[in-house]
């Protein structure tokens, strides 16, 4: 539509581009400085010689990750409970969800204003932290996810989208033909919500991978140890213990380096699957923004 | 046979009509209110018995009494936690944190989403948003691993400083900059996600609106000012109140895994100081007194927020 565009025009679209090339580079480079590190000899890292390119190419400080069985059982611990606690998520959030979105179910605004109040007023750390001491949860492989199984924004988002999604229409025909309520959710709530259902697990997942917390609260054996409560011993608290032979024994692999390349392994699944769930989260981010 | 199946019509549709007794209305409906009760039971016992617990904030709470037997204390842990020299550090820290965040964390998005809004190549913006987004998705400990390499004495930074003739800084363990690099990190891992709402906001306005102007000789500084901008302010104002709504909050995950001992004195936090002294030093009727005191500053917060904007925008955020 535009028929001429100034020179100021121009000018300010070259800085444009250039300001958000910049931009684009400045996110970048840290993790690039990353990956440099995590390929680079020990030598080079001491000397500090290493910026954004890895000097003395090796595959060493991958190596000994890869033989580190710490690391796996962490890795695996995480893996575990992400599948685990998405799961639990979906089921409490989606079966709350759509009674709720049923306008005639009765105590429907007392049981809603319930759940939506513990978005405003949460009960503080210590008598949670009680009362999962008190369940018995206390290392296990529970309190990695049960204290985040179901919240009231999710509750809320599913019951909107049903709303707007699943016409009433349709749910009464299936009624009059007799389907039972379970049967409803199973064939026609759950097909034509899984949208948000996607969404949901998407985030679900993404939270439960990267949370440390309750592993740090809830978990003092080395066994449970998930593969954030790993990483923040390895590098924050600087617990190399299990790597004790391997820096020893003059190989090229160094502590950073190692810990570059810890970092380096955590965060791949999470690169490699997120071009193609991309647009499900931003869709996801919107809808946190719509409202009945 | 047609007439039974009519008849079976109208008690299923009955499931809803209002003159049911509770009882009759429960039986019919019954396998809603079963869908419904995990989640029930869920938000009771880990969300609603916590809240039980916020009597020992009154007490003089420890395990082997349980909350019956322990004894009440009044505002006794109150009025220590306000008396005590390291109260008015702890909540400086987190409303100082809270402000730089207001000051440069809130607005960092909008400037992004309108600079991304005037480009023209749509393949260069896809890229750039999908660069921004990706920190989003790194956890707090992978991000504290990136800045530890980043400013370690031997990382690219302090090779800078040498370079320029200056002595490597252990920029971790300064507490003079422990809130610009939370302030830094927070920028760099949610600024790019954050835009998505303001471009959101900004797809939404009506492209008639810039062919009028354009047709009345406005220049693009013009129809930023008086289209774009005005068009964006109701998610400015929402996302600043939801903001000023979580003053208390800064996220534990993220100053924690930054904090240490030498960095207390500008980094320690509501949040920090409650796991330390309450998990650490077991004294669970103090933290429970200032998790209290601090849900308290939330809710409030929270309601003053929604009320201004209900009279701002005419959108209430809950």
């Amino acid at each position: 539509m535009r028929i001429k565009s100034s020179i100021g025009s121009r000018i300010f679209d070259s800085f444009n581009v250039i300001g958000l090339c910049l931009f684009s580079v400045l996110i970048m480079l840290p993790v690039v400085n990353v990956v440099s590190a995590s390929f680079s000899s020990e030598q080079a890292l001491t000397k500090s010689r290493v910026s954004f390119w890895p000097v003395d190419f090796h595959y060493g400080n991958y190596e000994a990750v890869m033989e580190n069985s710490v690391f796996w059982n962490a890795f695996l611990v995480t893996i575990c409970v992400v599948v685990m606690g998405t799961l639990t998520n979906l089921v409490l959030t989606v079966s709350a969800a759509y009674p709720l979105s049923r306008r005639f179910l009765r105590g429907r605004k007392p049981i809603l204003m319930g759940i939506l109040f513990t978005m405003i007023f949460q009960a503080p750390l210590i008598p949670t932290y009680l009362l999962i001491k008190n369940l018995n949860l206390m290392d296990s492989i529970w309190a990695l996810f049960v204290p985040m199984a179901c919240g009231a924004f999710n509750v809320m988002l599913c019951m909107t989208f049903l709303r707007v999604n699943v016409p009433e229409e349709l749910l009464e025909a299936a009624k009059v033909d007799g389907m039972s309520e379970y049967g409803i959710v199973a064939k026609i709530v759950v097909p034509l919500s899984m949208p948000i259902i996607m969404t949901l697990m998407l985030f679900s997942a993404v939270s439960l991978w990267n949370n440390y917390m309750l592993a740090l609260l809830y978990i003092t054996e080395a066994r449970l140890r998930p593969l954030q409560l790993y990483l923040y011993q390895l590098i924050s608290q600087g617990n190399m213990m299990e790597y004790a032979d391997v820096i020893d024994t003059a190989t090229s692999s160094s502590p950073i380096g190692i810990q570059m390349a810890t970092v380096v392994i955590s965060t791949l699944p999470i690169v490699v699957v997120y071009p193609f769930i991309q647009k499900h989260f931003i869709k996801g981010a919107l809808l946190g923004s719509i409202k009945e | 046979m047609k007439k039974t199946k009519v008849f079976n019509e109208a008690a299923s549709l009955q499931h809803n009509a209002r003159g049911l007794s509770n009882w009759t209305y429960f039986k019919r409906n019954h396998a809603l209110y079963v869908l419904l009760a995990p989640a029930v039971l869920y938000f009771l016992i880990f969300k609603y018995i916590p809240m039980v617990g916020l009597v020992f904030a009154f007490q003089d709470y420890n395990i082997f009494d349980g909350v019956f037997a322990s004894e009440w204390v009044g505002f006794k842990w109150f009025e220590q936690f306000f008396t005590m020299p390291q109260s008015r550090r702890v909540l400086g820290n987190t409303l100082i944190i809270n402000l730089y965040q207001l000051f440069f964390t809130f607005p960092a998005p909008i400037i992004l989403a309108c600079l991304l809004n005037e480009l023209r190549h749509v393949i260069f913006k896809r890229i750039v948003q999908t660069v921004a987004y990706l920190p989003h998705f790194f956890s707090w400990t992978i991000i504290y691993g990136i800045a530890f390499m980043l400013l370690s004495t031997k990382g690219v930074v302090n090779q800078a400083v040498i370079g320029m003739g200056g002595e490597a800084i252990p920029f971790l363990q300064k507490p003079e900059l422990f809130r610009s690099i939370i302030i830094s990190s927070q920028m760099w891992k949610e600024t790019g996600w954050s835009a998505i709402i303001f471009l959101a906001a900004l797809s939404g306005i009506s492209p008639s609106l810039y062919e009028a102007a354009q047709i009345d000789g406005a220049g693009r500084w013009q129809q930023f000012m008086n289209i774009t901008l005005p068009g964006l302010m109701p998610a400015i104002m929402i996302v600043f109140l939801l903001n000023i709504g979580n003053i208390m909050d800064l996220g534990f995950e993220h100053i924690w895994v930054f904090l240490n001992p030498l960095t207390y004195a500008t980094g320690d936090v509501l949040e920090t100081f409650t796991y330390r002294v309450g998990i650490g030093q077991g004294m669970y009727s103090f933290t429970t007194a200032i998790g209290l005191f601090k849900s308290l500053i939330g809710l409030i917060m929270v309601v003053l927020a929604n009320t201004m904007s209900k009279r701002l925008t005419g959108e209430s955020i809950y």
